[in-house]
This record gives C-alpha cells, structure tokens and sequence, in this order.
C-alpha cells in the first residue's frame, strides 16, 4: 500500500489553497491539532468561491497565534499591533473605500486587549469582515488566561481554574451592533466556509467566532488529551441553533456550544450612513474620499 | 510636485495655532485623520472635520488615541496622507503604534501639543516636557523626525514640511507644538496652492512579481506598494526580512533595525532646519524651540542691552538632533543657555555635543504652566557669559 | 459500498472518484483526515517525516470519493484530493506519479481554485 516514500512527486503548488497561502512560508509556526489551518483553509475556499477580485482583499492581524495568519495569506496582509487589527483596519478601510478588510485575530487579541476597538467598531457597524478565532486561551505566550475562558477551566495564570466571568461573544457583538454574528466550531467545515463566504458578501460590521483546539494549552492544562479530542468534543456537544437569543449561547467549561448564525440583518454601514448624511447637509458639496483612496499624486 | 487647491485655503488669515495646523495639514494633501478629543489640541481635529468633506477627506474620531494611531497606519497603507493630533496623555496611548509606523516605515504624522504633565497634569497650560518621548517614547531602537514651530504662521509652514518628510524618509513624523502656540492667535498667510511644494506618494512601477515590499538596493527606503493594486506584500511589526516576513535572527534584526536608523541618521544635514543668529562671536549662545524661542529671544535682547555677546540658535527640527552644528559651536563659546518648559530635556542633548569642547550647558527649567520671564532668562546668560 | 436498500436511482448516480495526495513534509501529523475522512482512505503511518509526525497514508485506494473533506479539515494544508475518471480509480489512486502528471480534475474543481 502506499507510503509517505511513494508520494515525493506531490508539490506544494498543486494544492488547491496554494493561490491564497505564502507557500514559501510552509509549513507554519501552529502545533499539531491547532485548528487555526483550518480556518484559513475555509477562509481560503470561501474567497475562491466568491469570485471576489483577491487584490482588493486585505487581512488584518493583530498578535498571538491567529495573529499570524496575515503573514501566511497571500493576500495584502498586516500584522500589526496587540489587539490594534480592528482600528488600524479601519484607517485601511477609510483610506482606501474599494477594499474589502478582513481582521482575522485570536479571541484575547480582538477582544482581550483589543475590546474597546472590537465594541466601538461593532456600534459604528464599520465596514469589516472580523473572524475571530477563539481558543479559550492565551497560546503564544503559554496559556495565560482569557477574557474567554469557561469559569473552573485551568490557565498558566489561574492554575486553581478560572474564577472570573467570560465573555459571550455573539451576545456582545450582537448588543454592540454587530450586523452579521455567527459561531462555528472548526469541526464544521463546510457551515463555516459557508458563513464566511456569506459574510463576505455584506456590508458592516459582520462577525464570526470559531471555537477551536489549543491542544498544547489549553486542553493540556486541563487534561482534555489532543486537539482530536477537542475536535470529538465538537462534534459531541455543538448544536446548530440559527437565530438562538445570543444571550443563551455563553460557553461553559467542556459543556454545549450552540453554534450557527444568530443575526443576519441589513443595517446601514458606517460608510453608507456618513455618505448619506453628507450628501443630506452639505449637497452637491460633498466630496467623497474616492473608492481608490484619499488625494493621490500624479 | 504642487499642493492640490481643494485642500488650500488660500489668503491672509487671523488663525490659532491649531487651526493653522489644520490648514497646513491640509495644504500638505493630508486626507485621513484620526484622533481622540483632548485639551489642548482638539480644535484641530474641529477645523479638519468641517473642512474634510469638503475636498474627499475622511476624519474619525476613535474611541481612544491607541485606535487613532493604528488607524493612521493603516490608512497610510492605502497610499492616502494620514495624521492624528494629541497633547501629552494621549502621545503616552499613542506610542505602541508610533513604534509600529517607524518598523512598518509609514510615513504619517503626529502632531502634539504638548501641554504640562506629568500624567492628566495641566490640561490647558503649556509645557514642553514630551520632547524625550518623542524621541524616545516608544520601546527599542528606531528614529523619528520631529519639528517645534513657534507661531501658528510656522505651523502652517512646517506642517507642509511634516508631511513632505514623512513621503521622503518613510518614518513617523511629530510636530511638537505647546498650548501656547496652539491657542495663539497671529497673522497666517497660505499661499496659493501653485507655490506649495508637495511630497507626493511616489508608488513602485515594479511588476508584483518581483516586487519586495523592504528591499532598498542601496537607496534609504523601499519602494511603496499600497493595498489593493495587486502586490498582495505582507508586513508586519516584527523584525523582518526584504520580502516583509517576520525573521528571528540576530542578523536580520541588525539589517533590519540599522537601516531604520541609518535612513534618519546619515540625513541629518539633510533634515535639520535650524535659526541662527549672531552665533558668530558670541561668548554664549541660547538653544531654545517652540513658544520659549520666543521669550528667550526677548531675554538675549535684555543681556545684549547688558554688553553680553550673545548668539541665538532655534531649533525647528528638534529631532533629529543637530549634533554636528551644536559642536561646531560649542568650539567657539563658553556656555549654551537653554530654557525650556521642563526639568531638563533638550538640554541634555546640548550638553552632551557641548562636553568635549568644555562649553557649559545651562538649563533655565520652567515646570509649566506659563512661559519664562525673559528676566531669568538674561540672568543665566550673564551668569554664563562671566 | 452498502446500502441498507438499494436506492431507486442507483442506476443513475455515478459516484465520483478520487486520489488522496498527500505533502508530507508539511503534516504535523494531527490526525484529522483520518479521523473525519467518510471512507476510511487514510490510517496514520508508522514512518516518521523529516520533522518527526506520522503522515497520514491511503489504504483503501480506490474508496476515496473525492468530497475533499480531508483537504478542507487539515490545519497544515498538507493533503488533498483529485477526481480521477472511473477507468484510473482503482489503479492510480494514492500511488501513481504519471496520474499526479496529467490533470484529472474536473471543470468545477478549476473553479473553486480559481
């Protein structure tokens, strides 16, 4: 039967994802049974299918585990500053109105150190695209704990079990103003492509958790065995409940997590409401920054 | 090339500083701010977002200055002029994404008014105590340019300057003013637009194929892809490569970190704008910048009356430091004299280019809040002249 | 395959085929396409990559029916697979460098890498 020995003809080029990852920069820094691939995997198919024109998308990270997807798509990328994705993308976004920003970036990224951006960003309905990739934990820097860690789980820095409250991510960015949330874990493959590519079609502040394995972190220090295990984990206790009271979708430790879309709803954008109140008060004197960007020279 | 007329509001106007720095913002083909309101620089950011609208430019007002930072770095990277304006608590937020716009090497700008600290300190009162963290303010090595006018005339005039050194040497550029500057009110002439030179953005005509985001063969600054035209570059904040990637190597980190050094410090005659005056003979010379040049020229007046030989250096670009011409000096005259509104800052530096030859450096400290009574300043110009 | 009761359109159905390809420096060796894939292609190898995981590797050659499903789950985008017509399943599929040559894949397939 056939080995690894057999197969030294495959190259990395044939890949169906290698036009939207830096293949030059393979294999990537994440452990075994990290989930994170997977997103970017779906992220990837999602933006195959959309026929959108990829040299108008841009990735924004900001730091730790997920922070570094901006630097593995081969898309314009930045990896920027902790928990500074969503604000620095949104200069990207006003400066340049045309592109489609995506801020892909780790829960204690997006909304640890980076909350009063992800709040204010929600409210405003700013034109992005965030995927937030939630781990339950602080991974790069070796398993501190996060403003979403279950109450008891166990983190470098709450080694008795957590005793402070986590957040429920679709609740907050729904009450905030979020326009599209949906939850996913990276066991549902082909929902989550689906959401995203969903998501890449609206306009505003749309929003996308996805549960994945630390193994290294997370499910070790609380003996939860691999990333396979946490993988099992998800098929075993996500339940699909579109539409569900984001107030009833908090995670608990090792308990259900409800996925699916919460709220899909047409609201306008930031843009869309300072073009229209401009054009309202200042009439045939406004002048929109260009889709192409502020005053270019020459 | 020329400024574009929708952003110059061309003729003779009665303008506070803030306001100037707006116009001059503008006339520079800024496009994009952000910013956070604060004592006493906010009526900047006023003027800017009545008058945006108006020639396709977008204002934001974030939830924080750390927001408003990022934001004008990622703005920067469409290709769009970006700036944010502050006063002292604010340039504390804004120094993690400073940091990121000299590694990333975005040109944008940062203009702050400084105001007296530390902390909340005197929100509306003057101070000059923020010029060590321009230079220093955010972690590890790199270099800024940073400019000190002292009258709202000079704020037009060097904000023009601010962004055209930004395009040319791809860093953060801060413009230190100080409430008094910023709030007073003088006589500002904005020329027609034909008679600003412009810094444009200049984009590579490199083919994305080829095109490394950080490669410079041997030039001081790579060439610029903005998002969106298709060269799908990466960059990062993290000690990186040509090609944008993030190396963990000492021997990157020496290529990498030494170049953003280099670009600043082989061009300092190039970028240091200083006023000099009957420098030539004088057994002591005063350094000042910013509103106290503008009270210490009073006090060399008071020491001249007094038979002191006294010459005048202001520094309009305070960083980075004019070392070369304050040693030069330093050859020639006993003491500097250097007044500032603060414990001692900028007259660190002149002590250190004044050592070797054995001239002094006298500081006049001023704790903020007001300006210095000329009288001390002449007293210390007596003092070091004798 | 085996069905509980032989589905009226059986006739009719052509079940696609595919080839599992596999980068095997790339595999960290988590296990998911094992694991997830609906036809038991893969089982983990004993042999070691360069960095020391066990890739995965095909048993069941000719079961693969090419939903991609481990492509799309494996974090290391380190396996994929491609349709092959009918004739070549059973013979080239996991092993076959001159089959890795030509292009079996299917017009829709060019389309989602487009």
């Amino acid at each position: 039967m056939s080995t690894p020995a057999e197969h030294p003809e495959v190259l990395p080029e044939e890949h169906p994802v290698a036009p939207y990852i830096r293949t030059d920069r393979m294999p990537h820094i994440w452990c075994p049974t990290c989930g994170i691939g997977t997103v970017v995997k779906c992220f990837a198919t999602a933006l195959a299918e959309s026929g959108l024109d990829l040299n108008k998308v841009s990735v924004v990270s900001g730091i730790g585990c997920t922070g570094r997807v901006a630097g593995y798509m081969k898309l314009d990328g930045f990896h920027t500053t902790h928990g500074r994705a969503i604000p620095f993308a949104t200069g990207l976004k006003l400066g340049r109105p045309e592109l489609l920003v995506t801020v892909f970036s780790g829960d204690g990224d997006l909304v640890g150190i980076g909350g009063n951006h992800f709040i204010h960003a929600a409210r405003r309905n700013m034109d992005l695209l965030v995927i937030l990739v939630n781990n339950f934990i602080y991974g790069m820097t070796g398993g501190q704990n996060a403003a979403t860690t279950p109450l008891t789980a166990k983190t470098s820095t709450m080694p008795y079990g957590n005793f402070e409250r986590a957040f429920n991510l679709p609740q907050l960015a729904a009450s905030c103003g979020a326009t599209y949330v949906a939850r996913w874990t990276c066991l549902h493959i082909r929902r989550l492509t689906k959401a995203f590519g969903e998501a890449l079609k609206r306009r505003g502040f749309r929003f996308i958790e996805v549960i994945t394995p630390c193994a290294t972190l997370y499910a070790r220090l609380n003996k939860l065995g691999s990333g396979l295990d946490l993988m099992r984990f998800y098929h075993d206790n996500a339940e699909i409940r579109h539409g569900a009271d984001t107030r009833e979708v908090g995670i608990a430790f090792q308990d259900r997590i409800v996925c699916g879309k919460f709220v899909d709803e047409e609201q306008p954008s930031f843009l869309e409401m300072m073009h229209e109140h401009y054009r309202k008060t200042l009439g045939s004197k406004y002048v929109p920054t260009p889709p192409e960007g502020g005053w270019l020279h020459e | 090339m020329k400024a574009d007329p929708a952003g110059v509001l061309t003729g003779v106007h009665y303008l506070d500083g803030d306001f100037a720095c707006g116009e001059g913002a503008m006339a520079a083909g800024c496009r994009f701010v952000a910013g956070y309101p604060i004592t006493p620089s906010t009526e900047v950011v006023e003027r800017i977002s009545r008058r945006f609208p108006l020639m396709g430019g977008t204002f934001i007002q974030m939830e924080d200055e750390l927001g408003s930072m990022a934001a004008v770095v990622g703005a920067s990277w469409t290709g769009t002029k970006s700036m944010t304006v502050t006063s002292g608590p604010g340039f504390s937020l804004m120094m993690e994404n400073i940091g990121l716009a000299a590694m990333m090497e975005t040109p944008c700008v940062v203009v702050n008014v400084q105001r007296g600290g530390p902390s909340t300190g005197l929100p509306t009162m003057v101070g000059q105590a923020d010029m060590m963290q321009a230079r220093w303010g955010s972690h590890g090595d790199y270099e800024v340019i940073a400019l000190s006018p002292q009258s709202p005339q000079e704020t037009f005039d060097l904000m023009i300057n601010a962004f055209n050194l930004a395009e040319v040497y791809r860093v953060p550029v801060l413009v230190m003013m100080d409430e008094c500057v910023g709030h007073m009110t003088e006589k500002v002439v904005i020329p027609p637009a034909e008679e600003i030179e412009i810094v444009p953005r200049t984009l590579t005509g490199q083919p994305p194929e080829s095109y490394l985001p950080y490669k410079v063969d041997g030039k001081p600054v790579p060439e610029f892809a903005r998002a969106g035209d298709g060269y799908r570059f990466h960059t990062t904040g993290l000690t990186h490569d040509e090609r944008g990637y993030p190396v963990m190597s000492k021997e990157c980190q020496e290529k990498c970190v030494s170049r953003l050094l280099d670009k600043v410090r082989r061009n300092v005659d190039n970028i240091v704008r200083l006023e000099e005056r009957e420098v030539d003979g004088a057994d002591v010379v005063v350094v000042a910048y910013g509103i106290t040049a503008r009270v210490a020229r009073i006090g060399v007046e008071l020491a001249k009356l007094q038979g002191a030989k006294v010459g005048f250096i202001r520094l309009i670009t305070v960083w980075p430091f004019p070392d070369r011409r304050i040693r030069a000096v330093a050859e020639k005259v006993r003491a500097f004299v250097v007044p500032e509104i603060n414990y001692g800052q900028m007259v660190l530096e002149v002590e250190r280019c004044a050592a070797k030859a054995g001239a002094d450096a006298v500081l006049v400290p001023h704790p903020g809040g007001g300006v210095h009574d000329p009288k001390r300043i002449c007293e210390a110009i007596l003092g070091a002249a004798k | 395959m085996k069905y509980w009761r032989k589905p009226l359109d059986f006739g009719d159905v052509k079940v696609p085929h595919g080839e599992v390809r596999i980068l095997v420096e790339r595999c960290k060796g988590c296990g998911f396409c094992v694991e997830y894939c609906p036809k038991d292609v893969l089982v983990m190898s004993e042999e070691f990559n360069k960095k020391g995981y066990h890739p995965p590797k095909v048993v069941k050659a000719g079961e693969c029916v090419n939903c991609n499903l481990c492509e799309m789950i494996c974090p290391d985008f380190a396996i994929f697979s491609v349709a092959v017509s009918d004739g070549d399943a059973a013979g080239a599929a996991g092993s076959s460098p001159e089959a890795a040559g030509a292009d079996p894949r299917p017009p829709e397939r060019e389309l989602r890498r487009a």
